[in-house]
């Protein structure tokens, strides 16, 4: 069996822990965040583990108004360049939703992360979502 | 590949239901089987598209419910496939390919869903699960976002200011909501505004509530069959010349959501198939899900040069009797979106344009048309291109 290089459980570890985790093709040097089986322009599986830059540039957002269940919305989603290259989709923290506007792309912001306890004691699994503030 | 005809189409109107999945879906299959001259004992093997069973009704493996409801032999195989939005095309193309490739002669195909049972909450949930599940989800995203997301990057990408690609966005649902008031089947037949639109109450900036198609429940079916054997059963044949389908990844993956990799794809493959391009389609069903969407698949699917989709809208060409009429039906966004039979839908508006028998949103001279689905974050996108003699 093959090892999984970087488990979704790690990268959240690592985000709890104020790291961003991530794999860099050892092929192509490609950065992968979030992590994956393998590399997102060549293919191959070999890679090494390591921490990247937590900054980034925004390149897409909105204000959700109507969200799903247990969310309470407005809140901002953007989709984040990272300075490795990667995107990233999270959550525009720390600014009044109503004051989003197109400005906010191409503006630069620092990536966290929200972590999201299980929705019931008996079942789910706890989950994540990047959370990103204004340089 | 053996040449595939289609035999029947059939559909209810849209809406909100009170039927069950099982019974809206024998109403078009067996309205599509009456137009074939042909049994259900007949059909050798089923192709259902269907999301989300099991929220919505507590029905798991609907398929081979759906056979037995229509009187399919006990034996003939019904598989239900799942691509989001373009699970009923994604099935259509599944049974021409088994029609063409001589696995079988005489199939069904089609979607059913019943979205209005959930409430809006439970369904807002359910169809933000075609986000990626550890990575994106968390954020509260949804589908409207992923295509609010689109437009604010169109924007930016083009260099064009918010209000005008909103006045053209508006633009389009006029034009939709005009197209369903010419049929029966739609689930919204009221003409709207641009101010209708434009003072809509905002769903995920910039798009508002009539930049969004509704959730609606519905079934859709056509009959497939190798037309060597079959053609001369219908009077007006209409062939599935060509087929294509795409994937990609999750949003942050694709990264430019103003072109989407899976429908390009899959439009080159049913173009190239069917031996024509972009300009040699009469009449086009394209996935409206929201105002934005219907903008950018122009460009993607070569009815505008990238970047000037909105000046496409803007000139009229995609109305009934513009250059390349879209959505003759209402599309998701009158017409309405039972999500996992959608694709059908929108071959059934195809069928019906090519046989001439759309009386008032009729396409006048229509000989080849294009179905273009797409579901979750442009993850799966199906085309099929159909043609008439």
């Amino acid at each position: 069996m093959r090892q999984y290089p970087l488990t979704f459980n790690e990268f959240k570890q690592g985000l709890q822990d104020g790291k961003l985790l991530g794999l860099r093709c050892l092929d192509c040097g490609t950065v992968v965040v979030p992590p994956g089986a393998v590399c997102t322009s060549c293919g191959s599986s070999k890679f090494e583990r390591d921490s990247f830059a937590r900054k980034g540039t925004i390149r897409t957002f909105t204000v959700i108004r109507v969200g799903p269940e247990g969310f309470q919305p407005p809140y901002v989603v953007a989709m984040v360049e990272l300075r490795d290259g990667p995107y990233i989709v999270g959550n525009l923290v720390g600014i009044e939703p109503e004051k989003a506007s197109l400005d906010l792309i191409g503006k630069s912001v620092s990536v966290g992360a929200r972590i999201v306890p299980p929705e019931s004691p008996e079942g789910g699994v706890e989950g994540m979502a990047f959370a990103f503030e204004l340089e | 590949m053996r040449e595939v005809v289609v035999l029947g189409v059939g559909m209810t109107k849209f809406g909100r239901s009170e039927h069950s999945m099982k019974e809206m879906f024998s109403m078009a299959a067996l309205e599509a089987l009456e137009e074939s001259g042909l049994e259900s004992k007949d059909l050798q093997a089923l192709f259902i598209g269907n999301v989300l069973g099991g929220f919505e009704e507590g029905q798991m493996n609907i398929a081979p419910f759906l056979a037995d409801e229509i009187g399919m032999r006990h034996g003939a195989p019904a598989t239900r496939y799942e691509g989001a939005c373009a699970s009923a095309t994604v099935a259509i193309r599944h049974a021409a390919l088994m029609v063409g490739s001589g696995v079988y002669d005489l199939v069904m195909a089609g979607g059913a869903e019943r979205t209005t049972i959930m409430g809006t909450p439970l369904a807002t949930k359910t169809f933000a699960m075609g986000s990626h599940s550890e990575y994106e989800r968390f954020t509260g995203i949804t589908f409207p976002g992923i295509f609010a997301m689109v437009a604010h990057q169109y924007c930016a990408k083009y260099g064009i200011a918010l209000a005008d690609l909103k006045m053209s966005m508006a633009r389009t649902a006029v034009k939709n909501h005009h197209n369903g008031t010419l049929n029966p089947l739609a689930h919204f037949k009221k003409e709207i505004t641009v101010e209708t639109v434009l003072n809509g109450p905002m769903i995920a900036d910039p798009l508002q509530l009539f930049d969004c198609c509704p959730f609606s429940d519905g079934a859709a079916a056509i009959v497939l069959a190798d037309a060597a054997k079959f053609k001369n059963k219908v009077r007006t044949p209409v062939y599935v010349a060509g087929t294509g389908q795409g994937s990609a990844g999750s949003t942050y993956r694709q990264k430019d959501l103003t072109r989407m990799a899976a429908r390009e794809a899959a439009v080159r493959q049913a173009y190239d198939q069917a031996g024509i391009g972009p300009s040699d389609v009469d009449v086009c069903e394209l996935h409206d899900c929201f105002t934005i969407a219907e903008v950018v698949a122009l460009e993607m699917l070569g009815f505008a040069e990238f970047g000037q989709g909105p000046a496409a809208v803007d000139r009229g060409d995609t109305s009934l009797t513009g250059r390349i009429p879209i959505n003759p039906s209402g599309g998701l966004k009158a017409k309405g979106h039972p999500i996992g039979a959608t694709g059908a839908a929108q071959a059934y508006e195809i069928v019906k344009q090519l046989r001439g028998e759309c009386g008032e949103r009729q396409v006048n001279g229509a000989k080849i048309g294009l179905v273009d689905t797409l579901g979750g974050d442009f993850s799966t996108v199906c085309s099929l291109v159909l043609r008439r003699d």
